[in-house]
């Protein structure tokens, strides 16, 4: 084979791979043009009651409005506030109750079927207990996020534990390490992975939790403000502070998987 | 010694000390009633809801729902997971925003619907049958390109047509994750119908817990909360048990 035969064989799948992606971005751009055309046609149709299906052109105004006032961002702040302070509190009870389930044989066994029923039942179900316990308040939404970030993370932790090399748990112990020890030194460090996982399905659910609970009942937070648009009928507003409710949930999605991805492939081998 | 003691039994022993301890907080004034149901009163709230409240039929009604979402987000699911199997560009297209609905929290979009269709059970049915279509979707394409080449082969050596190809190879062989997607759709309607029940209070179980709560029938509410932790825990534990007999080891 010559030389310049073999570059035209190396060079014919890289010209395979790129016209695929060009046939893939064409699809997505046309995708996206005929949705917009669709919902066009649809929101003038008078198939549905009269501003059920506002136009984009409304919608994008209301989006443009909502991004320049700093309302927006003080119920994003709350928002963000009780998602972050929900995680948080989730993971410092998710983690070490994780290790310890997972470490401990027999203690996994016996909470499994209670952590996986609660785990399954749609946390929002809890509100009138955590309202009851905690007040109406921002604690209510943290409460709510926290409950439920705890079951992912507990449960992604956990099952991290059993995939703890023992060659790692054998040298902790010929160490003689105390049990923090065996926390801080061996199982943190092993465990960075479905931590991070946990992490990244606690925020989601966390998101959920609280913007939920802040629709139900409450007088601040992106959630809050939904329900407000809604029982006002101001759809335009509804459509646009839903959008940017679920762009920041898949940014901020997108932004764990990246981190946990990034961090990943920094462990050392003998860890992942 | 050690060994012979059941994790279920000690479970249960540490689940009854559990309730002496809320049975004690409550009667001894330390925890208000209001905040914690004596789980005395928990039980008898269970007979109560089942005379009183409609709580079995609650349970069908959302069962129902749930079930008829479910059938339609795998009708959907199937179909549309194939195309994207069959059509790559089509597939590698949307992969990546069906991912991304995966992730996103579609259970939002509620107040949409109930602008669009309004407060009834078709508002329930349709944001459980999208939850739970995404899941569906997505194990199906991967399921079906994870079918071994050999067993491709296999078909197109004995000149299957496209239809004995699908049913005779691909499907047969990508069931365990179309199962998986199915189970995960189950499971996400579920959650999610109930959920909107409550938030919407319309509907079956979580309607219950809403207008326990608004009562402020604390016992009643506890117990039918307990109630929806058992029906959730009983559908997973059923789907995952199928899904063990349907998946090789």
């Amino acid at each position: 084979m010559t030389a310049v035969e073999t570059k035209l064989a190396a060079a014919t799948p890289a010209m395979e791979e790129h016209g695929v992606e060009r046939r893939v971005l064409a699809i997505r751009l046309v995708t996206i043009l005929f949705l917009v055309v669709a919902w066009e046609a649809l929101s003038h149709s008078g198939l549905f009651y009269e501003g059920v299906l506002p136009s984009i052109v409304l919608i994008a105004s209301a989006l443009i409005d909502l991004l320049t006032d700093p309302v927006f961002y003080r119920h994003l702040a709350v928002s963000g506030t009780e998602i972050l302070a929900g995680l948080a509190i989730g993971a410092a009870l998710g983690v070490p109750l994780g290790i310890l389930f997972g470490s401990r044989r027999f203690l996994g066994r016996v909470v499994a079927p209670y952590v996986t029923a609660l785990a399954t039942t749609p946390k929002i179900v809890f509100l009138p207990i955590v309202m009851l316990a905690v007040g109406i308040g921002s604690e209510s939404k943290i409460a709510l996020g926290a409950l439920s970030a705890f079951f992912p993370i507990i449960l992604s932790t956990a099952a991290g534990v059993v995939h703890v090399r023992p060659v790692h748990l054998n040298v902790g112990r010929s160490f003689n390490l105390t049990g923090w020890q065996m926390v801080r030194k061996i199982y943190l460090p092993s465990l960075v992975q479905p931590i991070l996982t946990g992490l990244r399905l606690g925020l989601g659910v966390a998101i959920i939790g609280v913007l939920l609970g802040e629709i139900k009942l409450s007088s601040a937070g992106l959630g809050f403000l939904a329900g407000d648009f809604y029982s006002q009928y101001r759809i335009p507003y509804l459509y646009a502070v839903l959008i940017l409710i679920f762009a920041l949930a898949v940014a901020a999605n997108t932004l764990m998987g990246l981190i946990a991805r990034r961090v990943g492939s920094q462990a050392p081998d003998a860890l992942r | 010694m050690r060994a012979t003691r059941s994790p279920a039994l000690v479970g249960l022993a540490a689940l009854a000390v559990l309730c002496l301890i809320a049975e004690a907080l409550v009667a001894g004034g330390m925890v208000s009633p209001l905040v914690l149901a004596r789980p005395s009163d928990v039980g008898p709230a269970i007979v109560k809801l089942i005379r009183e409240e409609g709580l079995i039929r609650a349970f069908f009604a959302t069962f129902a729902v749930t079930l008829a979402a479910g059938l339609t987000a795998t009708a959907i699911g199937i179909p549309a997971g194939f195309l994207l199997y069959r059509f790559e560009s089509f597939g590698r297209a949307y992969e990546s925003w069906f991912a991304a609905l995966f992730a996103a929290p579609l259970v939002l979009l509620y107040p949409l619907f109930l602008v669009i269709i309004g407060r009834n059970f078709m508002t329930i049915f349709v944001m459980g049958t999208i939850t739970g279509t995404i899941p569906i979707i997505l194990n199906t394409r991967v399921g079906l390109s994870s079918v071994p080449r050999p067993l491709i082969n296999v078909g197109v050596s004995f000149n299957c047509s496209g239809i004995q190809q699908f049913f005779k190879v691909l499907f047969p062989a990508a069931v365990p994750d179309i199962f998986t997607g199915i189970r995960l759709g189950l499971i996400y309607a579920l959650v999610n119908i109930i959920g909107i029940e409550f938030l919407i209070n319309f509907g079956g179980l979580g309607r219950v817990v809403s207008d326990l709560y608004d009562r402020f029938e604390i016992p009643g509410m506890y117990a039918a909360i307990g109630f929806i932790i058992l029906v959730s825990a009983s559908v997973f534990a059923v789907l995952a048990r199928i899904e063990k007999r349907i998946r090789p080891v």
